[in-house]
Protein backbone atom coordinates (compact mmCIF):
# COMPACT_ATOMS: atom_id res chain seq x y z
CA UNK A 1 0.00 0.00 0.00
CA UNK A 2 1.56 3.34 -1.02
CA UNK A 3 2.02 6.12 1.35
CA UNK A 4 -0.78 8.89 1.53
CA UNK A 5 0.89 12.16 0.67
CA UNK A 6 -1.57 15.14 1.46
CA UNK A 7 -2.42 18.41 -0.02
CA UNK A 8 -4.49 21.23 1.63
CA UNK A 9 -6.17 23.63 -0.98
CA UNK A 10 -9.22 24.56 0.90
CA UNK A 11 -9.77 28.26 0.78
CA UNK A 12 -7.55 28.42 -2.83
CA UNK A 13 -10.18 28.93 -6.14
CA UNK A 14 -9.15 27.37 -9.57
CA UNK A 15 -6.78 26.82 -11.17
CA UNK A 16 -5.00 27.38 -8.17
CA UNK A 17 -5.85 24.00 -6.31
CA UNK A 18 -4.74 22.35 -9.89
CA UNK A 19 -1.61 24.44 -10.34
CA UNK A 20 -0.39 23.03 -6.55
CA UNK A 21 -1.60 19.41 -7.23
CA UNK A 22 0.04 19.48 -10.36
CA UNK A 23 3.76 20.78 -8.45
CA UNK A 24 2.89 18.48 -5.64
CA UNK A 25 2.56 15.76 -8.23
CA UNK A 26 6.08 16.30 -9.60
CA UNK A 27 7.45 15.44 -7.18
CA UNK A 28 5.96 12.12 -6.57
CA UNK A 29 7.00 8.67 -7.68
CA UNK A 30 4.52 6.26 -10.27
CA UNK A 31 2.06 4.15 -7.73
CA UNK A 32 2.14 7.42 -4.86
CA UNK A 33 -1.22 8.63 -3.47
CA UNK A 34 -1.80 11.81 -3.00
CA UNK A 35 -4.66 13.36 -1.19
CA UNK A 36 -6.33 16.74 -1.89
CA UNK A 37 -8.80 18.56 -0.10
CA UNK A 38 -10.30 21.55 -1.96
CA UNK A 39 -13.59 23.93 -1.35
CA UNK A 40 -13.59 25.58 -4.66
CA UNK A 41 -16.81 23.77 -6.51
CA UNK A 42 -14.85 23.75 -9.87
CA UNK A 43 -11.93 21.56 -8.37
CA UNK A 44 -14.84 18.40 -8.66
CA UNK A 45 -14.67 19.60 -13.11
CA UNK A 46 -10.80 20.55 -12.55
CA UNK A 47 -9.22 17.73 -10.82
CA UNK A 48 -10.22 14.98 -13.01
CA UNK A 49 -9.95 16.30 -16.11
CA UNK A 50 -6.15 17.02 -14.87
CA UNK A 51 -6.16 13.71 -14.16
CA UNK A 52 -7.43 12.56 -17.20
CA UNK A 53 -5.46 15.42 -18.97
CA UNK A 54 -2.13 13.30 -17.89
CA UNK A 55 -3.14 10.28 -17.33
CA UNK A 56 -3.20 10.03 -13.60
CA UNK A 57 -5.59 7.37 -11.88
CA UNK A 58 -8.51 9.33 -9.79
CA UNK A 59 -9.12 6.73 -7.54
CA UNK A 60 -11.26 8.42 -4.80
CA UNK A 61 -13.67 11.55 -5.34
CA UNK A 62 -16.10 12.39 -2.70
CA UNK A 63 -17.94 15.64 -1.35
CA UNK A 64 -18.04 15.79 2.61
CA UNK A 65 -20.41 18.46 4.12
CA UNK A 66 -18.16 20.05 6.83
CA UNK A 67 -20.06 20.75 9.88
CA UNK A 68 -17.11 23.73 11.16
CA UNK A 69 -19.11 25.85 8.69
CA UNK A 70 -16.96 26.25 6.18
CA UNK A 71 -19.23 24.56 3.94
CA UNK A 72 -18.93 21.36 1.16
CA UNK A 73 -15.13 19.85 1.11
CA UNK A 74 -14.31 17.91 -2.09
CA UNK A 75 -11.93 15.25 -1.57
CA UNK A 76 -9.87 13.34 -4.12
CA UNK A 77 -7.23 10.75 -4.26
CA UNK A 78 -4.68 10.87 -6.70
CA UNK A 79 -2.55 7.53 -7.96
CA UNK A 80 0.76 9.02 -10.22
CA UNK A 81 0.92 7.29 -13.63
CA UNK A 82 3.77 5.44 -14.63
CA UNK B 1 -7.50 25.69 -30.43
CA UNK B 2 -8.09 25.95 -33.73
CA UNK B 3 -4.40 26.34 -33.63
CA UNK B 4 -3.57 23.58 -31.93
CA UNK B 5 -5.60 21.43 -33.61
CA UNK B 6 -4.29 22.50 -37.28
CA UNK B 7 -1.01 21.78 -36.66
CA UNK B 8 -1.75 18.29 -34.83
CA UNK B 9 -3.47 17.82 -38.14
CA UNK B 10 0.19 18.06 -40.05
CA UNK B 11 1.79 15.56 -37.45
CA UNK B 12 2.97 17.57 -34.87
CA UNK B 13 3.13 16.33 -31.45
CA UNK B 14 1.65 19.43 -29.46
CA UNK B 15 1.61 19.93 -25.34
CA UNK B 16 -0.69 22.98 -24.23
CA UNK B 17 0.69 25.85 -21.49
CA UNK B 18 -1.58 28.10 -19.94
CA UNK B 19 -0.69 31.17 -17.24
CA UNK B 20 -2.65 32.18 -14.11
CA UNK B 21 -2.05 36.07 -13.69
CA UNK B 22 -4.08 36.21 -10.91
CA UNK B 23 -6.87 38.16 -13.27
CA UNK B 24 -8.56 35.65 -14.95
CA UNK B 25 -12.03 35.71 -15.39
CA UNK B 26 -13.06 32.07 -15.68
CA UNK B 27 -13.17 29.62 -12.78
CA UNK B 28 -12.87 30.78 -9.87
CA UNK B 29 -15.23 34.13 -10.31
CA UNK B 30 -18.09 31.30 -11.26
CA UNK B 31 -17.12 29.61 -8.12
CA UNK B 32 -17.60 32.34 -5.62
CA UNK B 33 -20.88 33.19 -7.07
CA UNK B 34 -23.67 31.38 -6.12
CA UNK B 35 -26.24 32.13 -8.76
CA UNK B 36 -23.84 31.26 -11.63
CA UNK B 37 -23.06 28.08 -10.17
CA UNK B 38 -26.01 26.61 -12.51
CA UNK B 39 -23.29 27.00 -15.36
CA UNK B 40 -20.61 24.88 -16.13
CA UNK B 41 -17.94 25.47 -14.07
CA UNK B 42 -14.90 24.26 -16.02
CA UNK B 43 -11.22 25.37 -16.88
CA UNK B 44 -11.19 26.33 -20.29
CA UNK B 45 -7.70 25.59 -20.63
CA UNK B 46 -8.39 22.22 -19.55
CA UNK B 47 -11.19 21.72 -21.22
CA UNK B 48 -9.73 22.52 -24.57
CA UNK B 49 -6.75 19.82 -23.60
CA UNK B 50 -9.01 17.20 -23.17
CA UNK B 51 -10.97 17.45 -26.21
CA UNK B 52 -7.58 17.62 -28.65
CA UNK B 53 -5.77 14.81 -26.53
CA UNK B 54 -2.82 16.86 -25.34
CA UNK B 55 -1.01 17.33 -22.61
CA UNK B 56 -1.68 20.94 -20.49
CA UNK B 57 0.64 22.49 -18.19
CA UNK B 58 -0.42 25.29 -15.66
CA UNK B 59 1.71 27.84 -14.30
CA UNK B 60 1.50 30.24 -11.69
CA UNK B 61 2.97 33.40 -12.75
CA UNK B 62 1.66 35.55 -10.44
CA UNK B 63 4.72 37.10 -8.83
CA UNK B 64 6.11 37.65 -12.32
CA UNK B 65 3.36 39.20 -13.63
CA UNK B 66 2.80 41.95 -11.49
CA UNK B 67 6.15 43.98 -13.55
CA UNK B 68 4.22 43.46 -16.53
CA UNK B 69 0.90 44.92 -14.91
CA UNK B 70 2.84 47.47 -13.09
CA UNK B 71 5.61 48.51 -15.73
CA UNK B 72 4.27 47.68 -19.65
CA UNK B 73 6.52 48.86 -21.41
CA UNK B 74 4.46 49.54 -24.54
CA UNK B 75 1.48 50.72 -22.27
CA UNK B 76 -2.32 49.79 -21.58
CA UNK B 77 -4.73 49.62 -23.90
CA UNK B 78 -8.48 51.18 -23.08
CA UNK B 79 -8.33 49.49 -19.19
CA UNK B 80 -5.29 48.78 -17.70
CA UNK B 81 -4.76 45.84 -20.11
CA UNK B 82 -1.32 45.53 -20.83
CA UNK B 83 -1.95 42.91 -24.12
CA UNK B 84 1.00 43.88 -26.13
CA UNK B 85 3.68 43.34 -22.61
CA UNK B 86 1.63 40.69 -21.22
CA UNK B 87 1.56 38.67 -25.09
CA UNK B 88 5.69 39.30 -25.03
CA UNK B 89 5.77 37.91 -21.53
CA UNK B 90 3.63 34.66 -21.86
CA UNK B 91 5.76 34.09 -25.47
CA UNK B 92 8.98 34.47 -23.24
CA UNK B 93 7.80 32.46 -19.76
CA UNK B 94 6.84 29.26 -22.73
CA UNK B 95 10.51 29.82 -24.29
CA UNK B 96 12.36 29.80 -21.32
CA UNK B 97 9.99 26.91 -20.14
CA UNK B 98 10.82 24.70 -23.06
CA UNK B 99 14.41 25.47 -22.96
CA UNK B 100 14.90 24.31 -19.46
CA UNK B 101 11.56 21.81 -19.00
CA UNK B 102 10.42 24.28 -16.16
CA UNK B 103 7.34 22.67 -14.28
CA UNK B 104 8.00 19.65 -16.08
CA UNK B 105 7.28 21.17 -19.37
CA UNK B 106 8.40 19.17 -22.12
CA UNK B 107 10.72 17.16 -20.21
CA UNK B 108 11.40 14.20 -22.51
CA UNK B 109 12.72 16.70 -25.63
CA UNK B 110 12.35 20.58 -25.79
CA UNK B 111 10.41 21.81 -28.14
CA UNK B 112 10.96 22.78 -31.89
CA UNK B 113 8.97 25.95 -32.10
CA UNK B 114 5.68 27.71 -30.41
CA UNK B 115 2.28 28.20 -32.00
CA UNK B 116 -0.03 30.60 -30.58
CA UNK B 117 -3.88 31.47 -31.95
CA UNK B 118 -3.19 34.88 -32.87
CA UNK B 119 -5.10 36.23 -35.77
CA UNK B 120 -4.04 39.78 -36.93
CA UNK B 121 -6.69 42.89 -36.67
CA UNK B 122 -8.35 40.68 -34.04
CA UNK B 123 -9.49 42.08 -30.39
CA UNK B 124 -7.56 42.73 -28.55
CA UNK B 125 -5.62 45.02 -30.02
CA UNK B 126 -2.21 43.47 -29.84
CA UNK B 127 -2.98 41.62 -32.65
CA UNK B 128 -1.71 43.73 -35.21
CA UNK B 129 0.40 43.13 -37.89
CA UNK B 130 3.02 45.81 -36.52
CA UNK B 131 2.66 44.03 -33.51
CA UNK B 132 3.34 40.24 -34.13
CA UNK B 133 6.99 40.79 -34.91
CA UNK B 134 7.37 42.56 -31.77
CA UNK B 135 6.32 39.64 -30.01
CA UNK B 136 8.48 37.42 -31.59
CA UNK B 137 11.79 39.58 -31.63
CA UNK B 138 11.12 40.87 -27.73
CA UNK B 139 9.96 37.14 -26.25
CA UNK B 140 13.21 35.77 -28.28
CA UNK B 141 11.22 32.89 -29.63
CA UNK B 142 12.11 34.75 -33.43
CA UNK B 143 10.98 33.15 -35.68
CA UNK B 144 10.21 29.90 -34.38
CA UNK B 145 7.21 31.49 -33.28
CA UNK B 146 4.04 30.48 -35.40
CA UNK B 147 0.59 31.72 -35.89
CA UNK B 148 -1.03 28.51 -37.70
CA UNK B 149 -4.48 31.17 -38.43
CA UNK B 150 -2.63 33.82 -40.22
CA UNK B 151 0.88 32.46 -40.88
CA UNK B 152 -0.23 33.21 -44.59
CA UNK B 153 -0.57 36.83 -43.98
CA UNK B 154 2.61 37.14 -42.06
CA UNK B 155 6.77 36.17 -43.45
CA UNK B 156 7.50 32.55 -43.30
CA UNK B 157 8.47 31.38 -39.90
CA UNK B 158 11.40 28.61 -39.59
CA UNK B 159 9.00 25.78 -38.89
CA UNK B 160 7.43 26.99 -42.74
CA UNK B 161 10.74 27.32 -44.30
CA UNK B 162 12.19 23.87 -42.93
CA UNK B 163 9.19 22.57 -43.65
CA UNK B 164 7.93 21.34 -40.33
CA UNK B 165 5.00 22.36 -41.37
CA UNK B 166 3.19 23.24 -44.56
CA UNK B 167 2.35 26.27 -45.15
CA UNK B 168 -0.36 26.05 -47.81
CA UNK B 169 -2.35 24.43 -45.28
CA UNK B 170 -2.20 26.93 -42.94
CA UNK B 171 -4.78 29.79 -42.58
CA UNK B 172 -4.94 33.81 -43.43
CA UNK B 173 -7.41 34.67 -41.34
CA UNK B 174 -7.92 38.49 -40.94
CA UNK B 175 -10.33 41.68 -38.63
CA UNK B 176 -12.64 41.00 -36.13
CA UNK B 177 -15.15 38.72 -38.19
CA UNK B 178 -14.61 35.58 -36.34
CA UNK B 179 -17.02 34.17 -39.01
CA UNK B 180 -13.91 31.93 -40.92
CA UNK B 181 -12.96 30.58 -36.89
CA UNK B 182 -16.42 29.35 -36.74
CA UNK B 183 -16.55 27.74 -39.62
CA UNK B 184 -12.95 25.94 -39.54
CA UNK B 185 -14.44 24.96 -36.18
CA UNK B 186 -16.79 22.96 -37.17
CA UNK B 187 -15.30 21.71 -40.17
CA UNK B 188 -12.72 20.25 -37.92
CA UNK B 189 -15.73 18.61 -35.47
CA UNK B 190 -15.90 21.36 -33.10
CA UNK B 191 -19.34 22.02 -31.42
CA UNK B 192 -18.28 24.18 -28.66
CA UNK B 193 -15.16 26.15 -27.87
CA UNK B 194 -13.72 28.78 -25.46
CA UNK B 195 -14.10 32.23 -24.69
CA UNK B 196 -12.33 34.15 -27.22
CA UNK B 197 -8.76 36.11 -26.30
CA UNK B 198 -9.42 39.43 -24.11
CA UNK B 199 -12.84 37.97 -22.67
CA UNK B 200 -11.12 36.23 -20.42
CA UNK B 201 -8.90 38.65 -18.36
CA UNK B 202 -10.45 41.25 -15.67
CA UNK B 203 -7.83 43.71 -17.07
CA UNK B 204 -9.90 44.24 -19.83
CA UNK B 205 -13.11 45.11 -17.97
CA UNK B 206 -13.69 48.72 -17.31
CA UNK B 207 -15.56 48.14 -13.89
CA UNK B 208 -12.83 45.79 -13.13
CA UNK B 209 -10.22 48.35 -13.88
CA UNK B 210 -11.76 50.97 -12.02
CA UNK B 211 -11.24 49.64 -8.81
CA UNK B 212 -8.07 48.50 -9.20
CA UNK B 213 -7.18 52.14 -9.49
CA UNK B 214 -9.20 53.17 -6.99
CA UNK B 215 -7.09 50.64 -4.68
CA UNK B 216 -4.01 51.82 -6.04
CA UNK B 217 -4.73 55.37 -5.38
CA UNK B 218 -6.19 54.63 -1.94
CA UNK B 219 -2.98 52.89 -0.67
CA UNK B 220 -0.87 55.49 -2.49
CA UNK B 221 0.92 52.53 -4.03
CA UNK B 222 0.78 50.46 -6.79
CA UNK B 223 1.73 47.22 -5.27
CA UNK B 224 -0.66 44.03 -5.04
CA UNK B 225 -1.06 40.61 -3.77
CA UNK B 226 -3.27 37.72 -5.05
CA UNK B 227 -6.08 38.70 -1.92
CA UNK B 228 -6.25 42.07 -3.38
CA UNK B 229 -6.97 40.84 -7.05
CA UNK B 230 -9.29 38.07 -5.99
CA UNK B 231 -11.26 40.56 -3.46
CA UNK B 232 -11.98 42.91 -6.70
CA UNK B 233 -14.11 40.10 -8.03
CA UNK B 234 -16.15 40.08 -4.99
CA UNK B 235 -18.73 42.20 -3.72
CA UNK B 236 -19.99 45.41 -3.52
CA UNK B 237 -17.14 48.17 -2.99
CA UNK B 238 -18.27 51.48 -1.87
CA UNK B 239 -15.90 53.83 -0.90
CA UNK B 240 -17.82 56.70 1.56
CA UNK B 241 -14.08 58.04 2.06
CA UNK B 242 -10.41 57.70 0.82
CA UNK B 243 -9.26 55.98 3.75
CA UNK B 244 -11.55 53.51 4.05
CA UNK B 245 -13.82 51.39 1.38
CA UNK B 246 -16.94 48.64 2.39
CA UNK B 247 -16.81 45.33 0.49
CA UNK B 248 -20.33 44.25 0.89
CA UNK B 249 -21.24 40.42 -0.37
CA UNK B 250 -24.18 40.30 -3.00
CA UNK B 251 -25.39 36.77 -2.23
CA UNK B 252 -24.48 33.61 0.06
CA UNK B 253 -21.60 32.18 -2.16
CA UNK B 254 -19.78 35.82 -1.63
CA UNK B 255 -20.54 35.98 1.69
CA UNK B 256 -19.03 32.69 2.38
CA UNK B 257 -15.58 33.60 0.18
CA UNK B 258 -15.86 37.00 2.08
CA UNK B 259 -15.50 34.81 5.41
CA UNK B 260 -12.39 33.64 4.74
CA UNK B 261 -11.01 37.33 5.00
CA UNK B 262 -12.65 38.21 8.15
CA UNK B 263 -9.25 37.64 10.61
CA UNK B 264 -7.47 40.25 8.31
CA UNK B 265 -10.30 42.89 7.99
CA UNK B 266 -12.37 44.07 9.95
CA UNK B 267 -15.90 43.08 9.94
CA UNK B 268 -18.72 43.58 10.08
CA UNK B 269 -22.80 41.42 9.63
CA UNK B 270 -26.69 42.28 10.95
CA UNK B 271 -27.69 40.08 13.70
CA UNK B 272 -31.21 41.58 13.94
CA UNK B 273 -31.74 40.75 10.31
CA UNK B 274 -31.00 38.70 7.63
CA UNK B 275 -27.73 40.02 5.79
CA UNK B 276 -24.24 40.40 3.63
CA UNK B 277 -20.93 40.17 5.49
CA UNK B 278 -19.15 43.39 4.85
CA UNK B 279 -15.06 43.76 5.33
CA UNK B 280 -13.41 47.32 5.70
CA UNK B 281 -10.87 48.20 3.60
CA UNK B 282 -8.53 50.41 5.66
CA UNK B 283 -8.23 52.22 8.93
CA UNK B 284 -11.99 53.56 9.55
CA UNK B 285 -12.64 55.78 13.11
CA UNK B 286 -15.68 54.95 15.34
CA UNK B 287 -17.66 57.32 13.43
CA UNK B 288 -16.42 55.63 10.23
CA UNK B 289 -17.72 52.22 11.80
CA UNK B 290 -21.20 53.64 12.24
CA UNK B 291 -21.50 55.15 8.58
CA UNK B 292 -20.67 51.21 7.60
CA UNK B 293 -22.84 49.39 9.89
CA UNK B 294 -25.81 51.63 8.45
CA UNK B 295 -24.90 51.11 4.60
CA UNK B 296 -24.42 47.69 5.59
CA UNK B 297 -28.09 47.71 7.44
CA UNK B 298 -29.17 49.26 4.12
CA UNK B 299 -28.43 45.94 2.28
CA UNK B 300 -30.07 43.69 5.22
CA UNK B 301 -33.05 42.42 5.26
CA UNK B 302 -34.19 45.34 7.76
CA UNK B 303 -33.23 48.32 4.98
CA UNK B 304 -36.39 49.57 5.84
CA UNK B 305 -36.73 48.75 9.85
CA UNK B 306 -35.84 52.01 12.34
CA UNK B 307 -33.60 50.14 13.25
CA UNK B 308 -30.99 46.67 12.90
CA UNK B 309 -27.89 46.00 15.19
CA UNK B 310 -24.83 45.11 13.37
CA UNK B 311 -21.99 43.08 14.89
CA UNK B 312 -18.38 44.52 14.73
CA UNK B 313 -15.17 42.55 14.85
CA UNK B 314 -11.96 44.80 15.04
CA UNK B 315 -8.73 43.14 14.08
CA UNK B 316 -7.40 44.25 17.67
CA UNK B 317 -9.64 41.24 19.05
CA UNK B 318 -12.24 43.99 20.38
CA UNK B 319 -15.86 43.35 19.03
CA UNK B 320 -19.50 45.55 19.70
CA UNK B 321 -22.68 45.50 18.72
CA UNK B 322 -24.60 48.82 17.65
CA UNK B 323 -27.82 49.26 17.12
CA UNK B 324 -28.17 51.72 13.56
CA UNK B 325 -30.94 53.25 11.31
CA UNK B 326 -30.23 52.15 7.73
CA UNK B 327 -28.91 54.98 5.72
CA UNK B 328 -31.55 56.27 3.56
CA UNK B 329 -31.10 55.10 -0.07
CA UNK B 330 -30.15 58.07 -1.37
CA UNK B 331 -27.40 59.11 0.64
CA UNK B 332 -25.87 56.29 -0.53
CA UNK B 333 -23.92 58.82 -2.86
CA UNK B 334 -23.37 56.87 -6.55
CA UNK B 335 -19.68 58.26 -6.33
CA UNK B 336 -19.28 55.96 -3.59
CA UNK B 337 -20.04 52.68 -5.73
CA UNK B 338 -16.20 51.89 -6.91
CA UNK B 339 -16.21 50.48 -10.87
CA UNK B 340 -19.99 51.03 -10.75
Amino acid sequence: MSALESLDARGLLCPLPVIRTQDRIKNLQPGELLEVVATDPGTMQDIPAWCRVHGHELVTEETVDNESGEGLVYRFEIRVNA
Amino acid sequence: MLAARVIMDQGVEVEGVNFFTGFCVEGHTHAIREKKRIKPKRNNALWVAEQLGIKLHIIDVIEEYKDVLLNPKHGYGANLNPCLDCKVFMVKKAVALGLTGEGGFMTRHSFDFIITGEVIGQRPMSQRKDTMPVIASESGADDLLLRPLCARLLPATRPEREGWVDREALYDFNGRNRKPQIALARSLGFSDWSQPAGGCCFLTDIQYSAKLADLWEARGSREYELDDVMLLKVGRHIRPAPHFKLIVGRELGENRYLEGYRNTFTSLYPTSHNGPLCLIDGEPTAADLILAARVLARYSQGKTSDSVTVHIDRLDGTSEELAVVPLPAQEIQQSWHVGA
